[in-house]
């Protein structure tokens, strides 16, 4: 039996050529050892041959080294890099949609400038507020605005860069 | 008039130097079939009997010579039956190029009449895959894909080729040049000096060495450089089952096959040795036994061209990434004889207290034919084995001398595969003997291919080594699940040689020990086309030495023990 070792929050970067099935060929060896993606992120990468991908992972240490080694390996991938959390910056966008009478709006706009937020969309009833910054920052946000009826979260998941010399 | 794409890839893969394309035709194939009738190329189409069989051929091709041989397939269920061969190719890291036909562009995805979505069905088995969009994209992609598979740690490679696509007008270039940003196998022959530094140092104060030889030096084409390294430090070399004959079996450094059923003293030297150096072989979990208690006393050094294989099963001291050979090079230049006499004079000892041997009395051994076999033929055939016990007693007693003459699945453990590859490697080895020894159980898997074989008079000998038992599954129920025989007794098989003569091939048969070597000559002076030799043999015999699933090496067996055994607790 391997030492039991508690979850971690894991983020990769993966550039990749921009291909179709390139995806798959990533989840594939997430999928054949049944480890979860957490949240992923893809967009074009400064070059338009390549691909970025973001992959957030909660799982052990164990074994990761071994995946980024047989991502790494993959004909597709360009490379493959595990970043420790202090040599990145790591913002994430989210979207709340949530129900707010008239009488509350006030108390709700204070949450919104607290965190930062930006009003896309009020109607009498509801309002849509995009808030970026670190997870645990969107954590807070729907921990504030629990008092009032969230209807629908979107969050696009981490993306992370690379601090000074270091690629991303 | 310009080339269709069928005509334009057929092209590319004459000029990339292919010489065998084995397949079974089909209706998404047809324009990929046709074109071999219309193109002027050197390359030989041979017709299997079933699409397994083909990726075995071509797979059995490239064991025999280093080479890949293409594969070619109609879409659905013709892909579709060559999942096996690929994983068999991709798990023992040989080369392969197969062709699919597939759909027209417009039906993909529609569930059209043999639609297969192959790029997804294939993907976790193969190095690379390709499903091709464009016609004028063929021959980069096929020299891409030769390029993948034949270099770095090779494998195979899927091109999924829809019929709309093969009979376009192709307008491109026939030398267009490949585009591969993510994939550098040249950085294999860029040897971190460093680390050739830390190993010498823990070369340096082995009492004990030992070499772990694997496939990857036999890919690399290293034997010249092993050979030089184990005989300068005077260091016994062990071999995977897929490394047979890197290093020569009869040369007296030798100490045969490690592991599950490896020779004792190869076992023993793993237990006792203070350093494993392990060239080109990934640790697998048939030589580990029980994993954390391998080598646990030892240094580890490991040589590999895959960065992945490094700490995946076992962590080492040094690791070497890049090509074998290269790598070999350049340690070679630094090493200095070792004092290991006495390290050699006491292996030699369990050399004499535990040889491999069997008794020729009380019915038919396997060993005996594999033994005589070997000696008649002074272990200079190409031997092409199936899975099971007859493989293991073919790996201890076919010696092998030299590499590419051991065609066996290792890492996937295919049954059905030993005929077939013998067939792929009689094609590629005409001047060679070629043999293959299977079961009763994974010859009825491809003997199909029996055909194959006979239309093109390829003097393959068949050893039908017949226990009327999945021997091996039936070895496990005796020994860890009370005997109690499940699935294993395969009454109903046919008469092997009857079976043989309405192929047109010639038959034997052996019952008793005392007739093996006059039948086997005669199998062997009989070269006008396949041979089969059916051996009735003794139906209830165990393979030994053994080593339990997850067990530690320190618990091998030697023979039966007596009474119930635990049921292991590693893997299968």
């Amino acid at each position: 039996m391997s030492n039991f070792s508690l979850p971690e929050v894991h983020t990769l970067s993966i550039l990749v050529n921009n291909q179709a099935g390139v995806l798959m060929r990533i989840c594939q060896v997430f999928a054949r050892r049944a480890y979860n993606i957490d949240s992923l992120v893809v967009s074009k990468g400064s070059k338009i041959e390549f691909s970025r991908m973001t992959i957030g992972l909660i799982g052990e240490k164990e074994g990761l080294g071994q995946i980024v080694k047989q991502l790494d390996k993959l004909v597709d991938v360009i490379h493959c890099f595990e970043h420790n959390p202090s040599e990145t910056v790591v913002k994430e966008l989210m979207l709340v949609k949530f129900l707010v009478k008239q009488e509350d709006r006030t108390e709700a706009l204070q949450v919104i400038d607290h965190f930062e937020g930006e009003t896309l969309d009020l109607t009498s009833e509801s309002m849509i507020v995009m808030f970026t910054g670190e997870s645990e920052k969107m954590d807070s946000v729907l921990e504030m605005l629990k008092e009032f009826e969230i209807v629908e979260t979107v969050r696009t998941g981490k993306v992370i860069m690379a601090r000074g010399q270091l690629e991303t | 008039m310009n080339l269709d794409g069928a005509q334009a890839l057929l092209k590319t893969l004459n000029s990339l130097g292919i010489e065998y394309i084995f397949g079974y035709s089909g209706g998404a194939a047809l324009p990929i079939f046709d074109a071999l009738e219309t193109t002027d190329t050197n390359l030989k189409f041979i017709l299997s009997r079933h699409e397994q069989g083909a990726t075995h051929m071509a797979d059995g091709y490239a064991r025999a010579t280093g080479k890949p041989a293409a594969v070619l397939v109609t879409s659905g269920p013709g892909v579709g039956n060559t999942i096996t061969g690929l994983m068999t190719a991709q798990m023992d890291s040989v080369p392969m190029i197969l062709l699919s036909g597939q759909q027209v562009t417009w039906m993909l995805g529609k569930d059209a009449f043999q639609e297969a979505d192959t790029f997804s069905i294939s993907l976790p088995v193969v190095k690379h895959n390709y499903l091709v969009k464009n016609t004028n994209d063929i021959p980069r992609i096929a020299r891409e894909a030769y390029h993948i598979a034949t270099t770095g740690r090779p494998g195979p490679v899927l091109i999924d080729l829809p019929k709309d696509i093969t009979q376009g007008e192709f307008t491109g270039s026939l030398d267009a040049e490949i585009n591969l940003p993510g994939y550098h196998p040249e950085k294999a022959f860029n040897i971190d000096e460093s680390k050739i530094d830390e190993a010498i140092e823990l070369i340096k104060e082995a009492k004990r060495p030992l070499i772990l030889a694997g496939q990857g030096a036999m890919i690399a084409r290293a034997d010249k450089e092993l050979m030089e390294f184990a005989e300068t430090l005077g260091c016994p070399v062990t071999s995977t089952l897929l490394g047979k004959g890197v290093f020569p079996e009869t040369h007296e450094l030798a100490l045969g096959m490690l592991g599950m059923h490896g020779t004792a003293y190869a076992n023993k030297a793993v237990v006792e040795c203070d350093l494993i150096i392990n060239i080109g072989s990934r640790f697998d979990d048939r030589i580990l036994g029980k994993t954390e208690m391998f080598c646990r006393n030892a240094k580890k050094i490991h040589f590999d061209i895959d960065a992945a294989e490094i700490n995946k099963m076992i962590e080492v001291d040094v690791a070497i990434i890049g090509d074998a050979k290269a790598s070999l090079q350049a340690i070679n230049k630094k090493i200095k004889p070792l004092e290991t006499q006495e390290w050699l004079k006491h292996l030699n000892g369990y050399k004499k207290k535990y040889p491999l041997n069997y008794k020729k009395q009380g019915g038919l051994k396997m060993q005996q034919v594999i033994d005589e076999f070997y000696q008649l033929t002074e272990g200079k055939a190409i031997m092409s084995t199936d899975v099971g016990q007859h493989q293991m007693w073919a790996a201890q007693f076919y010696k092998n001398h030299q590499s590419f003459e051991w065609l066996s699945s290792g890492g996937a453990g295919t049954m059905g595969f030993g005929f077939p590859a013998a067939i792929g490697a009689a094609f590629a080895c005409p001047d060679k003997i070629v043999a293959c020894v299977v079961g009763d159980g994974g010859f009825q898997m491809t003997l199909c291919e029996l055909a194959t074989a006979a239309i093109h008079k390829l003097p393959i000998k068949i050893l039908v080594l017949n226990n009327h038992y999945l021997g091996m599954v039936r070895q496990w129920q005796e020994l860890f699940f009370d005997d109690r025989k499940s699935g294993v007794d395969l009454e109903g098989n046919p008469d092997f040689v009857k079976l043989a003569a309405a192929y047109g091939v010639k038959g034997f048969n052996i019952k008793r020990p005392v007739d093996v070597r006059k039948v086997l000559q005669q199998a062997l002076d009989y070269n006008d086309g396949p041979v089969l030799i059916n051996a009735e043999c003794l139906k209830t015999d165990n393979v030994f030495p053994m080593i339990p699933a997850g067990a530690p090496l320190e618990e091998m067996l030697i023979e039966r023990p007596k009474g119930q055994m635990a049921k292991p607790e590693g893997s299968t």
